[in-house]
């Protein structure tokens, strides 16, 4: 587990050691992401039967020292996010322009993946807000020293939009010490279990909802992402839309799936409203765009609004069909941004006005783009299907007409915008073509990868949906995690056991 | 002195939340640091406020207060100290010269 954490930090202190020599640099890169993706890998294995590890760091016992837990959720998480952000090193260092960029793309890159490992395995509250706030300085350095003279205001409005969802977030960590006394996530689900008072504890998570529901995107705090993502350079764009949502969704679905569930969660109708916002209105938005990455920054939105709808149906069903949308969508988004770059490198633009016609000219891009395309509309063999599927069962067996509705509606209209960007991107006529200019082969070779696993999940789904489904019963059942966190014996009660932890 | 400290961190945010909507360059850095006081100020509050107590257990002081609100404010301080650092050189850089 510690591996998934500490080698690509070691990586990017190594990165800025090589310094200029970066293809050294890159080298670095690609094998400490790896090792941290076998390590991932060897997590799920490890976990994959309900187990679950944690690490407490200086021996310290648990709700007082640091705590670094795996369970199937996160192994899981961790794993897909390595994968994306494998890809996206092998075809950033591919595709970025100037060279010295790429002095800064591996560092950063490396920074970032540890912040990711770090929201994953961490157990506890503030130790969350830690790991993002890592996270979100490592993305604004990216997007500082990437995006170009223009549109810098998106950029800007995506930093502090992100800065005061992460004060939010610290303000209610700090409430919710008050009020209980502790932050761990074991220790916080015993105690809030038995609170009868529901206002204590809403009136706090409020604050953690509005935070989460800013990071990852749902639909009144959305706006930061269409108007930052377009203009990032597609490895550093497909990393972005691959990881930041995702990780706000994980945060969300641990601290309110896990940590406050029980029956129910705080402000569960109100999470219910607006996924089904999100979702309607985030298709919508792609549907009036006219160039392919702002069109997908919409999907993303509207993707996200359907992981969450899978939270806020909240039984096992829809939570295993929620990770496992987490797992294909992160693969599939930030595919389609990769392509999207590719597409622009190849014709210079990827408007969908004037530059049809590239399936007569390149083939192999119609490939990569319709592998993903197919799987985020969720057409039957590939990994979309079986994620937007299992929602719909769930929505069917949770008996919400209106979410049944939403679901298939908002489907059909992702479908009808990937025809429009075929239609007009790939037939067409090829009127003001642009020479076509070559395209590097680590961004082909990246994308690649990332059709071939969305293909396997799609074929393996059977499996993959079994770690979905075990992933989600490890959050309903909590005593694994509380047992591995808290140890075998019984929980501790508040303020008994302080004076001897302390010395 | 709870009743202080809550009106400050009132007054704190909404000055914050006012110049984070402000017109100029600077002012939603300014709202961001604002802001950043009045989340640390509620952190440090929610271990409860005690007057004259050390934050050690057997120095001899009889009702000792709690250790962590302390720890996290300083961490909070910290990241709060480098990413306003970090803005001040995103404005800069954005400011033509």
């Amino acid at each position: 587990m510690i591996v998934c954490l500490l080698a690509p930090f070691a990586g990017a202190l190594a990165c800025l050691v090589a310094g200029r020599r970066y293809r050294l640099g890159g080298a670095i890169a690609v094998v400490a992401v790896l090792v941290s993706l076998c390590a991932a890998v060897g997590l799920v294995s490890s976990t994959a039967g309900g187990e679950v590890f944690a690490l407490h760091a200086g021996g310290w016992r648990a709700p007082f020292g640091i705590v670094m837990v795996a369970d199937g959720f996160s192994a899981l998480m961790l794993a897909v996010c390595q994968t994306v952000t494998l890809a996206a090193l092998v075809a950033g260092g591919a595709l970025l322009p100037e060279r010295w960029k790429r002095r800064h793309f591996y560092p950063l890159v490396l920074t970032l993946s540890t912040a990711t490992c770090g929201v994953f395995l961490t157990g506890d509250l503030f130790n969350l807000y830690v790991w993002f706030e890592v996270l979100l300085l490592s993305s604004f350095a990216l997007m500082a020293i990437m995006k170009g003279e223009e549109e810098r205001s998106g950029a800007w409005r995506y930093v502090i939009l992100n800065l005061v969802s992460s004060l939010l977030f610290l303000v209610a960590a700090g409430l919710i010490y008050g009020k209980s006394g502790s932050l761990n996530f074991a220790d916080l689900h015993l105690r809030f279990a038995g609170e009868e008072d529901s206002f204590l504890l809403e009136s706090s998570t409020v604050l953690l909802f509005g935070a989460f529901a800013i990071k990852s995107a749902l639909l009144p705090f959305a706006f930061w992402l269409p108007a930052g993502y377009p203009h990032l350079p597609p490895a550093v764009s497909a990393l972005f839309a691959g990881l930041l949502t995702k990780v706000g969704l994980y945060a969300l679905f641990r601290v309110f799936g896990m940590v406050f569930g029980g029956d129910s969660f705080p402000h569960r109708e109100l999470l219910m409203g607006i996924a089904l916002l999100t979702m309607v209105g985030g298709v919508l938005g792609a549907v009036a765009q006219t160039g392919m990455r702002k069109i997908l920054s919409f999907h993303i939105i509207s993707q996200v609004g359907y992981m969450a709808l899978a939270l806020a149906l909240y039984t096992p069903m829809a939570m295993a069909a929620g990770i496992f949308y987490l797992v294909h969508h992160i693969i599939v988004k930030a595919n389609l941004f990769l392509v999207a770059g590719l597409i622009e490198r190849y014709r210079g633009s990827s408007e969908l006005s004037g530059s049809g016609g590239l399936m007569r000219m390149a083939p192999w891009l119609g490939l990569l783009f319709a592998v993903p395309a197919l799987s985020l509309a969720g057409i039957p063999p590939l990994s979309g299907f079986f994620a937007k599927f299992g929602l719909l069962r769930a929505a069917i067996a949770s008996g919400d007409t209106l979410a049944i509705l939403v679901v298939v509606g908002v489907g059909l209209l992702t479908v009808f915008s990937m025809l429009k960007i075929w239609r007009a991107l790939f037939w067409g006529g090829d009127e003001g073509v642009g020479a076509g200019h070559g395209v590097p082969r680590g961004g082909i070779v990246a994308s690649a990868m990332l059709a071939v696993v969305t293909v396997c999940i799609g074929l393996a789904a059977g499996p993959v949906y079994g770690l979905a489904e075990r992933a989600a019963a490890g959050l309903f059942d909590r005593s694994a995690y509380i047992e591995a966190v808290l140890g075998s014996g019984n929980p501790v009660a508040p303020g008994t056991e302080s004076e001897t932890s302390m010395k | 002195m709870i009743l202080l400290l809550a009106l400050t961190i009132g007054f704190l945010a909404a000055a914050g939340l006012y110049r984070l909507t402000g017109p100029g360059r600077l002012d939603p850095l300014i709202g961001l640091i604002l802001l950043g006081q009045a989340a640390n100020l509620v952190l440090f509050a929610s271990g409860g406020l005690k007057h004259n107590a050390a934050p050690l257990l057997g120095s001899g002081v009889a009702e000792p207060t709690d250790p962590l609100p302390q720890a996290l404010v300083l961490t909070a301080i910290v990241i709060g100290f480098g990413i306003i650092a970090f803005l001040l050189s995103l404005v800069i850089r954005k400011t033509p010269k």
